[in-house]
C-alpha cells in the first residue's frame, strides 16, 4: 500500500479537519481584523497630521475613553467569547467510536501504539500516523524523557508531551491525504530532525492498512534477502530494534517490522527511496549527529547491501 | 573540678572526648586494601579485550587497543578503572561493571545502553579488561 507524499508544506493555514479550521479561521480573524484596525490607526495619523491649523478638533476625553478604553474592551472580550465558545472541551476519556493511538515521544522519533481489533493486541509502530479520514482520533501523547510538544498543523493545535502524564488530543481529518507534523518544544540536539507524517486513509483502506500492519515480518526466501536478516542479528541490530516474527527484545529504537513501508527513515530525516536504508545505516551520525543509533560505517559492503534489501522489503 | 568555672569544664570535656576518638583511630585494624565488592570478580581481562572486539562495543565507544573502537554515540572508556562511576551513577566496582555489561537498563532504567546479549560469564572478562584500563 503506497502512500502519497504530502503535496504542500506543513500550514496552520491550511486546516484538513475541525480542529486545525478553528485555529485556521481565528488566525485569519486576527489577521484581518488587526490589518483593519492598523489601516484606521494610520488613517487617523493622516488626517491629525494634515489637520489645518484652526480646524475642527475632538475632544480628548473621546479618545482615551472610547477609543483607549471602550474600544479595546469590547472587541478583545467579543475576541475571548468567541474564541472561548470554539475551544474544545477537556474529555475524561474518548467518546465511542473513537479511534485510539497512543504516541510516546523519544530523543528523537514518535513511537505510535495501535490495537488490533482481530487479536487485541497491541501493535507498536514509529513515525508516522496513518487515521481513517471522517472517524474522531483520540491521540494518548506522553512522553518518557524531556518535554516534546506533538503538532501537526493540519490536524490541530500543539499539545505538550509531558514526563509522566498522558495528555489527549483529538482530531480528526474529512478527506484521506497526507500532511507532516513536527516536535515543536526544543528536546535536544536533533529537535528540528524529529518529525511525523500523518496519512489518512479511506476507511476501509485504513482497516487494511492496520492489518497488514499487525502482521509479523513475512519470511523472506532468496537468498540475499536471507542473509540480509543474518546480517541485521549478526550485527546486534536486535538489541534495540524489535523486527516482530525475527527478534522481539530490543525496545530502545523504533519496531522496524514494517519499516519498508514508510515514507521516511529516521524520523522524517530521509525520504525511503532507494539507497536511504543503506545510507541511514552507514552514516545515521552524518545524517542525524547525536541520534542514539552509532553509524555502521566498518560494516562491509556486501553485508550492508543484504541488510538494506532485507530492511526495504519489510512492508 | 569544683575551683574550674562551667565554660572551663566543658572544654575540658570536650578535650577527653577529642583525645578518646583519636585514640581509638589508631588502634583501630587498617582498613582491607580491596573492597569486598571486588573480590567477587577474578576475569580473564586478555579474553575480555577480545569479547570487547566481538561485541562491537567499538560502535559507539572509543577504546584504547580495540580495533575500529572510534564510536562516538557512548563516552570513551580511556582510563575507565579509574572512574568512580559507571554511566555517572553506580559505583565503578567490578561487580556492578558486569552486572551492567549484562543488563544496563536494570541499573540505569533511563540508559540509551542496549543489553547486547553479553552473558554474566562473558561480562567478568569484559570488566575486568575495563578495569584495568588506567
Amino acid at each position: 500500500m503506497s502512500s502519497p507524499l504530502p503535496q504542500q508544506l506543513q500550514s496552520v493555514l491550511a486546516p484538513a479537519g475541525e480542529a486545525a479550521d478553528r485555529i485556521g479561521s481565528l488566525s485569519w480573524v486576527l489577521i484581518i481584523g488587526s490589518l483593519l484596525i492598523f489601516v484606521f490607526v494610520m488613517v487617523l495619523l493622516a488626517l491629525a497630521i494634515g489637520r489645518r491649523k484652526g480646524g475642527r478638533t475632538v475632544h480628548t476625553r473621546l479618545w482615551v475613553l472610547g477609543g483607549g478604553v471602550a474600544f479595546p474592551v469590547v472587541v478583545l472580550t467579543a475576541l475571548l467569547a468567541w474564541s472561548t465558545a470554539r475551544t474544545p472541551g477537556w474529555m475524561e476519556r474518548p467518546p465511542p467510536g473513537a479511534l485510539v493511538v497512543g504516541i510516546t515521544a523519544h530523543m528523537w522519533w514518535w513511537e505510535m501504539r495501535y490495537r488490533d481489533p482481530a487479536s487485541g493486541q497491541e501493535v507498536v509502530l514509529a513515525n508516522e500516523l496513518h487515521l481513517p479520514a471522517g472517524r474522531p482520533v483520540w491521540l494518548g501523547l506522553s512522553s518518557p524523557n524531556v518535554i516534546h510538544s506533538f503538532w501537526v498543523p493540519a490536524l490541530g493545535g500543539k499539545m505538550d508531551m509531558v514526563p509522566g502524564r498522558v495528555v489527549h488530543l483529538m482530531v480528526q481529518v474529512d478527506q484521506p491525504g497526507s500532511w507532516r507534523g513536527q516536535c515543536a518544544e526544543y528536546c535536544g540536539e536533533q529537535h528540528a530532525r524529529m518529525a511525523l507524517h500523518v496519512v489518512a486513509h479511506p476507511p476501509a483502506e485504513f482497516d487494511a492498512w492496520l492489518a497488514a500492519q499487525a502482521k509479523p515480518a513475512a519470511a523472506s526466501g532468496a537468498a540475499l534477502l536471507e542473509e540480509g536478516k543474518n546480517v541485521f542479528l549478526a550485527q546486534r541490530c536486535n538489541a534495540c530494534h524489535t523486527v516482530r516474527g525475527v527478534a522481539e527484545e530490543g525496545k530502545l529504537g523504533p519496531d522496524l517490522t514494517h519499516v519498508g513501508s514508510r515514507l521516511y527513515l529516521g524520523a522524517g530525516t530521509l525520504l525511503n527511496q532507494p539507497g536511504a536504508m543503506a545510507h541511514w545505516i552507514a552514516h545515521t551520525q552524518a545524517v542525524k549527529p547525536g541520534a542514539r543509533m552509532p553509524s555502521s560505517s566498518d560494516m562491509d559492503a556486501q553485508a550492508l547491501a543484504a541488510l538494506a534489501a532485507w530492511l526495504e522489503q519489510l512492508k | 573540678m569544683p575551683f574550674l568555672p562551667p565554660l572551663s569544664r566543658a572544654l575540658c570535656l570536650l578535650l577527653c572526648l577529642l583525645g578518646g576518638a583519636g585514640l581509638a583511630a589508631c588502634g583501630a585494624k587498617p582498613a582491607d586494601p580491596v573492597p569486598p565488592l571486588q573480590l567477587a570478580v577474578r576475569g580473564d581481562a586478555a579474553l575480555g579485550l577480545r569479547l570487547i572486539t566481538q561485541y562491537q562495543c567499538g560502535t559507539c565507544h572509543a577504546i584504547p587497543d580495540v580495533p575500529a573502537a572510534r564510536g562516538v554515540n557512548g563516552p570513551s572508556l580511556q582510563a575507565f578503572g579509574k572512574r568512580s562511576y559507571i554511566a555517572g551513577r553506580v559505583p565503578n566496582f567490578p561487580d556492578a561493571l558486569a552486572q551492567w555489561l549484562v543488563s544496563p537498563a536494570s541499573l540505569v532504567p533511563d540508559t540509551a545502553m542496549p543489553s547486547m546479549g553479553v552473558s554474566p560469564e562473558e561480562a567478568r572478562h569484559m570488566a575486568a579488561y575495563l578495569g584495568q584500563l588506567k
